[in-house]
């Protein structure tokens, strides 16, 4: 899902900036379209899931953090991630 | 040639002996030459040195390797060599390790075949050319030599993984028809299973019977998975 998410969004954005590109250009085409609202939506939240799932062993790896608390902290991670990934699809496309 | 070769427990040291050089030598000549002529208390394991049993499984220059199949041509650097227990197990002297974790875990992965027929059932009938069987065989030589234990760096990293021998193992009987996978999967999978693998790979590189743990981890991976999506774990 992610690797599907990452090439369209390459691909998008390698296209829409030849010739340059101004934030208000960007704005024009992405505010108020559905499709790409829900597209970046998708990619952000399972960028928010697979994010912690990843990071986890790696913490127990590096730091040796294992039990509750890292669970936890991933889970908060998660949902940063998730917030500030929303706020950014919601300001871009609505 | 000079040979740095481990002594003592884990706060030992290395030390360095000077041993004639030989055409077609390998590193188990070379600790058996330090042994028999240089320094008698010197503790380390073989037992066929042709490559069949695994015992003499060491680190050499930073590798883990079969002592017996390594000729010292191949891995010498400017005419020295060191030596050192394998890695990831505790040492007991010199150059011995204590293998009981690595055989434990062969044994907390499920590594024991569990059939459900009995003797007057008929026989099994396996195609040897299924993608069952062929993904059988390609894991099914493992002498239990600690090579690729030894290899991985997440073991060394999570003291719990069960390592790629055990998993190895488990997968040979994972994708086996004959045998009852029930309770195999829930030992197998989570934080000190198949999921820990990061597939680094070095299993496979180094294994001297040219076996890949790490397809076998992937295996188990996706069975797991399988389980996971219907229910059955």
């Amino acid at each position: 899902m992610l690797a599907l998410c990452v090439t369209v969004h390459l691909v998008t954005i390698v296209y829409a900036v030849r010739g340059g590109l101004t934030a208000a250009e960007i704005f024009a085409r992405t505010r108020g379209s559905v499709g790409w609202l829900a597209f970046y939506s998708i990619f952000v939240l399972a960028a928010a899931v697979h994010a912690p799932i990843g990071l986890r062993p790696v913490l127990g790896e590096w730091l040796k953090w294992r039990g509750r608390s890292r669970e936890v902290f991933v889970l908060l991670f998660g949902g940063l991630l998730a917030w500030l990934g929303m706020r950014a699809v919601l300001a871009v496309f609505t | 040639m000079k040979v740095s070769v481990w002594r003592g427990d884990a706060s030992g040291s290395l030390q360095t002996f000077e041993v004639p050089r030989f055409p077609s030598q390998t590193v188990l000549d070379v600790v058996t030459h330090i042994q028999r002529h240089l320094d008698p208390t010197l503790a380390y394991r073989y037992a066929c040195r042709v490559g069949m049993c695994g015992s003499c499984a060491m680190t050499v220059n930073g590798a883990p390797r079969w002592t017996c199949r390594t000729h010292v041509d191949r891995v010498a650097r400017n005419e020295a060599l060191e030596v050192r227990p394998l890695r990831n197990l505790p040492v007991i002297r010199d150059l011995v390790t204590d293998m009981r974790t690595f055989f434990d875990k062969w044994e907390r992965a499920g590594g024991h075949f569990d059939g459900a027929a009995t003797k007057s059932d008929d026989f099994a009938r396996i195609a040897p050319d299924s993608a069952e069987r062929k993904s059988i065989d390609a894991g099914i030589e493992c002498i239990g030599c600690g090579v690729c234990y030894a290899a991985c760096d997440v073991v060394k990293w999570n003291p719990d993984y069960l390592g790629p021998a055990a998993l190895n193992r488990a997968w040979t009987l994972v994708a086996d028809s004959r045998d009852r996978s029930g309770e195999r999967l829930r030992a197998i999978a989570g934080d000190a299973g198949c999921h820990a693998c990061h597939t680094h790979m070095s299993c496979t590189e180094r294994c001297p019977k040219h076996i890949s743990p790490t397809a076998s981890i992937a295996g188990l991976k996706r069975a797991v998975a399988k389980a996971e999506i219907e229910g059955k774990l």
